[in-house]
């Protein structure tokens, strides 16, 4: 019989102090759409299981200084019905909403989909295109990070022991921006992202990008942040000449492997494609 | 090890129950509480079979811990039907043969509900996309999907 046991503290501190005197046997339920799974296959084998759900801070969205901060068990189904998150962070907003099923959607949260730590998590490089940062809750009071700097390899966070990420604050956005996120699936619903393309821009008012950033998920380790994709896209009004700059800091970023759903040359192929129509996409949502 | 005592309600009836802490929510609708209309296809959130309502949420109960319950209304196919009476997705699926082996039934009947709740007025592809998370083998789900338009416009007509 295993010794597990079940906590729903009702208060953050509460969670923390669970999950530091766990000394890493704890796992935090949120969703539990890759949790109990994980419980269930075996791959895991906490002593202990802290439900966070009960904690209001993390299942609420808050406007903030024209903001939105976005508690971590969110559950998609929720999020996909907040008219502020949907009007300023469309892209966020579809990337979390092509996880799973109507089902999924019932309670996979972004927090979740983050800690994970899957390389190919849709909600991931959405929020690194946006910009977002977390809030983390720990033995040691509470700090912030951003996104692109929690997941640190395929399962592995840079969160330490004790560790809980509380909430993600999307910023107020200027004028004329707008984002997008596209992956590519063999099937139409329902499956695991071969390439994932997050693109978040600002235009001026003669159309020409003033601010860019551009994520990649499922062609390495952890998501790409890629430098030289903004770079591509800043100063242009994403011509021709500024997405072929753009398709190709994509393939170079890309260092994926090869499975059962695509090839390291497929991959890298598709990431440039993605990374182009996403741009496209956000440029119209810019322009209103 | 102690058992964990949750008090919920199920189909607006007020429910407690003793569950082990890794025993989810499917497990105790079919082993403690004898409701077994959910069906366990997957066990991982893939085939919908087990689908519930969490207070208003469409979810897995097989990706759910029967410890969450505690204060949820939690609705299952038991609660569709009104005693002898069926819910008209049920009478529909019935007169336009929407299942053959009637596994996958009850989840799809849940998540049909679910969604007419929401939007009355559903196009196909809303259906479809909807419906995505539950698997059937055996109708190759033209039936359902129509099943569920027809009703959908009964339910509008009514």
């Amino acid at each position: 019989m295993n010794a597990l046991t079940y906590e729903s503290p009702g208060s953050l501190d509460e969670a923390v102090k669970l999950l530091a005197a766990a000394k890493g046997n704890a796992k935090v339920l949120a969703g539990g759409t890759d949790l109990l799974v994980q419980l269930r296959m075996g791959m895991i084998k906490p002593a202990m299981i802290i439900d966070i759900k009960k904690i209001p801070e993390l299942t609420a969205i808050n406007e903030e200084n024209g903001g939105y901060r976005v508690g971590a068990s969110v559950s998609g189904a929720v999020l996909g019905e907040h008219d502020g998150m949907k009007a300023a962070w469309p892209g966020v907003v579809e990337a979390f909403e092509l996880i799973g099923s109507t089902q999924i959607q019932g309670r996979a949260s972004m927090g979740g989909n983050l800690c994970n730590g899957s390389p190919a998590a849709d909600a991931v490089p959405a929020m690194i295109a946006a910009d977002a940062v977390c809030t983390i809750a720990g033995p040691n009071g509470r700090r912030e990070a951003k996104v692109e700097d929690i997941v640190t390899g395929p399962g592995q966070t840079s969160l330490a022991n004790g560790e809980i990420v509380v909430d993600f604050l999307f910023p107020a956005r200027p004028a004329r921006s707008g984002d997008a996120y596209l992956r590519f699936i063999p099937r139409t619903e329902m499956d695991i992202a071969v390439v994932g393309a997050g693109i978040s821009l600002t235009l001026d008012d003669a159309g020409v990008c003033t601010d860019a950033r551009v994520a990649l998920g499922a062609v390495a380790p952890t998501q790409l942040l890629l430098q030289d994709g903004a770079a591509a896209l800043i100063g242009s009004k994403l011509d021709g000449a500024a997405m072929e700059k753009l398709d190709a800091a994509a393939r170079a970023a890309c260092r994926p492997i090869t499975d059962k759903r695509g090839t390291i040359e497929y991959r890298i192929k598709v990431a440039g494609v993605l990374a182009r129509r996403a741009a496209k996409i956000a440029q119209q949502r810019a322009e209103g | 090890m102690a058992k964990i005592h949750v008090t919920t309600t199920i189909n607006g009836e007020p429910v407690e129950f003793l569950c082990e802490p890794q025993q989810t929510m499917l497990d105790v609708l079919r082993d403690e509480l004898r409701l077994t209309g959910s069906k366990e296809g997957c066990a991982t959130g893939d085939c919908g079979a087990c689908s519930v309502t969490v207070g208003d949420r469409l979810v897995c109960s097989c990706l759910m811990l029967g410890a969450e319950a505690e204060g949820q209304e939690i609705e299952t196919i038991e609660g569709m039907a009104d005693g002898d009476t069926l819910h008209p997705l049920q009478q529909k699926f019935l007169e336009e043969a929407a299942l053959q082996c009637g596994i996958c039934t009850p989840g799809v009947l849940i998540a049909a509900k679910a969604l007419l709740a929401k939007n009355p007025d559903p196009s196909e592809s809303e259906v479809r996309y909807w419906l995505a998370g539950n698997l059937c083998r055996c109708t190759g789900y033209d039936k359902i999907i129509r099943a569920v338009m027809d009703c959908a416009a009964d339910m509008r007509g009514a």
